[in-house]
């Protein structure tokens, strides 16, 4: 064919068709062979051998005085009705408001139960071909109702894990300021290693996360998709700067800039953070109280000396540190509330994997920074302090009541 | 509500439940409503669950498409075909179809059971002691069966495998031939392995030989306490029963006459569950143990019985009303293994 032997970029043949034509006509025949496909009912192929498979997975258990409430979603191949319920071993009346639940689809079910505050639960949904799905409450405790005090409980909740600890850290700022450039470049190590840590528990809880998700919505790869999203999003924001800073020509700019990457970094993994003890906190889980606060200060207080590291030669304006640790803490905040009002796992794993994608970026950039006169990154002084940060960050870790 | 259902409560015509435990002057305002499980109304005002177990409201399970109805099935008595053997004595013959069917035991829920001519617990064979009995079983299921018969007789009539016909195998027919003897409350079931899972399926059914005088007039009933393994898991049940269908007399309370004698046939043919029990509120009856002594071991309101065990109960009801009934084991109670006398 001489078409196919034609070395230029279109085809003269082609060369009068519009390009969205091209585009479209593929697509086109693609939908309509999947569309014939579906219609002649898969020509060949036999329907699957066996029973139906019936997968349903609680994502959200809410508790209000003589209501249990679930939100399944089903997980599995086919439709899943849920015939009755048993709650403890004996039926309940329920109302549920889909029948039946098709493939992902999501239903809520509202039991009639005089539960007790404290008690564990069994949940046993029985559908309509005698299978049964279990749900267990560990125990049992009133879900928070969305009000002012509940939005107050959370904000100060955020307030004290997220933005409190941050803006306490950058108190370092004066002290960085001083010091030789040797030790500087100490702390930036410093900062990797809490950076570092930071991304393998953010990567950790994200997967345990996901664990107790119905999986529906594709379980752990959605913290390695959310991981690859923050790195890649981190990665096009910090080259569109700079080429905008190439060509203001301003100069000195790139430390700010750092430290601001680092602040979206930590506040990515904050507001996971937050998720998770806002969710812990609506299932009654959460040990609120001095240990909680003290843990996540101290913990997350190292997050604010990491903010401050890169422009410790600087010196920026006290709105521009109030909005580093802000963007940094206050995410905590709003984790702290969505994770309390409307949890789904999958999500939460997602944002954490974001959040480690995010710091991954981070410490990629901040690796220069540490770099001796010889152009090492890794010398005794600076592995000394990657490990100091990663020692502290599981030290502080260690005082977070689980 | 199904056909069948709807038209047992027009010619019963008996107060109507929310609840088990909802047997209250409120709830006997409620007339309209008897035996229409689907058109309940919801339970309003309280806390919900405290009003006892409850199947998901607006829902009823379909007899038609069962083939029976529970409600008949306690009355429901096959005595066979008889005639004269030369010797001058009685010859009762039956024929006993097994085959394989879906049934619903609760509302919503299907169950693949294997049957005894159509119905779970399969029919009630009566006859009266003394007589010849011939059962002709024929196996219209997938599976292999047996008809293994409680009562006198020779091994090879015992319906186990490697023993006379031994196991039948599907499209396979056979005859057992015994004698009514002794006289009592006895059972039948498939003997073929993996046994658990034969029972489980619903291959069972009560098996009454009238003593040679009989019993005193009463109305008569069995009732074959059992449960449904509905996701095999061999450890228990999911439902409970007495004939099947789970909470079936909260809906349609049994009909009895106030001080009219009531004989109860009462089986236990529940697998998986080492015991079963029945307790009857605000009355006592006379226990007969097997059936097998025309005088009562025990006046009593709770009795127990493991698996294959039976006994005849007897009791004339005092008050008008709604009688509960259940298992005194509160978790088969709750799940589905309770309902109401209806006393006129």
């Amino acid at each position: 064919m001489d078409s196919s032997t034609t070395a230029s970029a279109r085809s003269p043949r082609l060369a009068n068709v519009p390009v969205w034509l091209l585009a479209l006509v593929p697509l086109a025949l693609i939908a309509a062979a999947l569309a014939a496909f579906v219609v002649l009912g898969a020509p060949g192929l036999d329907e699957r051998r066996g029973p139906p498979i019936e997968e349903l997975a609680v994502e959200q258990t809410v508790l209000r005085p003589g209501v249990i409430e679930l939100t399944v979603r089903n997980a599995g191949p086919d439709p899943v009705e849920v015939a009755q319920v048993f709650v403890n071993d004996a039926y309940v009346d329920f109302e549920n408001d889909t029948d039946p639940v098709g493939r992902l689809g999501t239903q809520k079910l509202t039991l009639n139960y005089p539960w007790n505050e404290g008690q564990p639960y069994l949940i046993t949904m029985l559908t309509s071909t005698g299978a049964t799905i279990e749900h267990e409450i560990e125990l049992a405790v009133e879900t928070p109702e969305a009000g002012a005090g509940f939005f107050a409980l959370m904000a100060a909740l955020g307030t004290y894990v997220g933005v409190v600890p941050v803006l306490l850290g950058m108190l370092f700022l004066p002290l960085l300021r001083q010091v030789r450039e040797h030790w500087l470049r100490m702390f930036l190590a410093f900062t990797i290693g809490l950076l570092a840590f930071l991304a393998l528990d953010g990567s950790l809880e994200g997967l345990e996360l996901v664990e107790g998700g119905s999986g529906a919505l594709g379980g752990p790869t959605l913290v390695f998709v959310g991981a690859a999203g923050g790195y890649l999003a981190l990665v096009a924001v910090e080259s569109y700067l700079k080429a905008r800073r190439e060509k203001a020509s301003v100069a000195g700019a790139s430390e700010l800039q750092l430290a601001l990457l680092v602040a979206v970094g930590i506040g990515l993994h904050n507001l996971g953070e937050g998720l998770a003890i806002g969710s812990a906190y609506a299932v009654g889980s959460l040990a609120l109280g001095t240990f909680l606060v003290v843990g996540f200060a101290l913990h997350n207080t190292t997050e604010g000396l990491a903010i401050v590291a890169p422009i410790s030669r600087r010196s920026p304006s006290l709105p521009t540190l109030a909005g580093l640790g802000l963007i940094a803490g206050a995410p905590a905040i709003l984790g702290a509330f969505l994770g309390a009002s409307a949890y789904n796992p999958e999500v939460a794993g997602l944002l954490l994997g974001v959040g480690v994608g995010a710091i991954v970026q981070v410490v990629q950039q901040l690796v220069p920074s540490i770099r001796d006169r010889a152009g090492r990154a890794l010398y005794p002084a600076s592995v000394g302090g990657i490990l100091a940060g990663v020692a502290v960050l599981y030290a502080t870790g260690l005082l977070i009541p689980n | 509500m199904p056909a069948v259902a709807g038209g047992l409560a027009a010619t019963h015509g008996v107060v109507s439940h929310r609840h088990p435990w909802d047997a209250s002057a409120a709830a006997a305002a409620e007339r309209t409503d008897r035996g229409a499980a689907g058109t309940h109304p919801a339970s309003g005002g309280h806390g919900g669950g405290i009003n006892g177990p409850s199947f998901r409201k607006g829902r009823s399970v379909d007899h038609r498409a069962n083939g029976f109805n529970p409600t008949d099935i306690l009355r429901d008595f096959d005595w066979g075909k008889t005639r004269r053997l030369a010797s001058g004595r009685v010859l009762r013959e039956w024929e006993i179809v097994a085959f394989d069917k879906e049934i619903e035991v609760a509302p919503g829920v299907k169950f693949p059971a294997w049957t005894f001519g159509g119905r779970v617990p399969g029919p009630t064979l009566r006859c009266r002691e003394g007589e010849a009995l011939r059962v002709r079983f024929v196996n219209a299921s997938g599976h292999p069966h047996t008809m293994h018969f409680h009562g006198f007789h020779r091994p090879a009539m015992d319906g186990i495998p490697e023993e006379g016909a031994g196991v039948i195998a599907p499209g396979k027919h056979t005859t057992y031939e015994f004698d009514a003897d002794p006289f009592g409350l006895h059972l039948y079931h498939c003997h073929v392995g993996p046994l658990a899972e034969h029972i489980a399926r619903g291959l069972y059914g009560a098996f009454i030989v009238d003593p040679k005088k009989g019993r005193p007039e009463a109305d008569e009933m069995v009732m074959v306490m059992n449960g449904f393994n509905t996701n095999f898991d061999a450890e228990g049940n999911q439902v409970y029963a007495v004939n099947t269908v789970a909470f079936h007399h909260v809906n349609e309370p049994i009909e009895v006459s106030r001080s009219e004698l009531v004989r109860i046939y009462l089986v236990n043919t529940l697998e998986f569950d080492p015991i079963n029990s029945f307790h009857i509120h605000g009355h006592f009856f006379d226990y007969y143990p097997t059936g097998t002594s025309l005088g009562p071991t025990e006046l009593t309101d709770t009795v127990i019985q493991g698996q294959g065990q039976r006994g005849v109960c007897e009791l004339r009801f005092r008050f008008p009303g709604q009688v509960m009934f259940h298992a005194h084991k509160s978790e088969f109670a709750e799940l589905g293994w309770m309902g109401f006398f209806g006393v006129r």
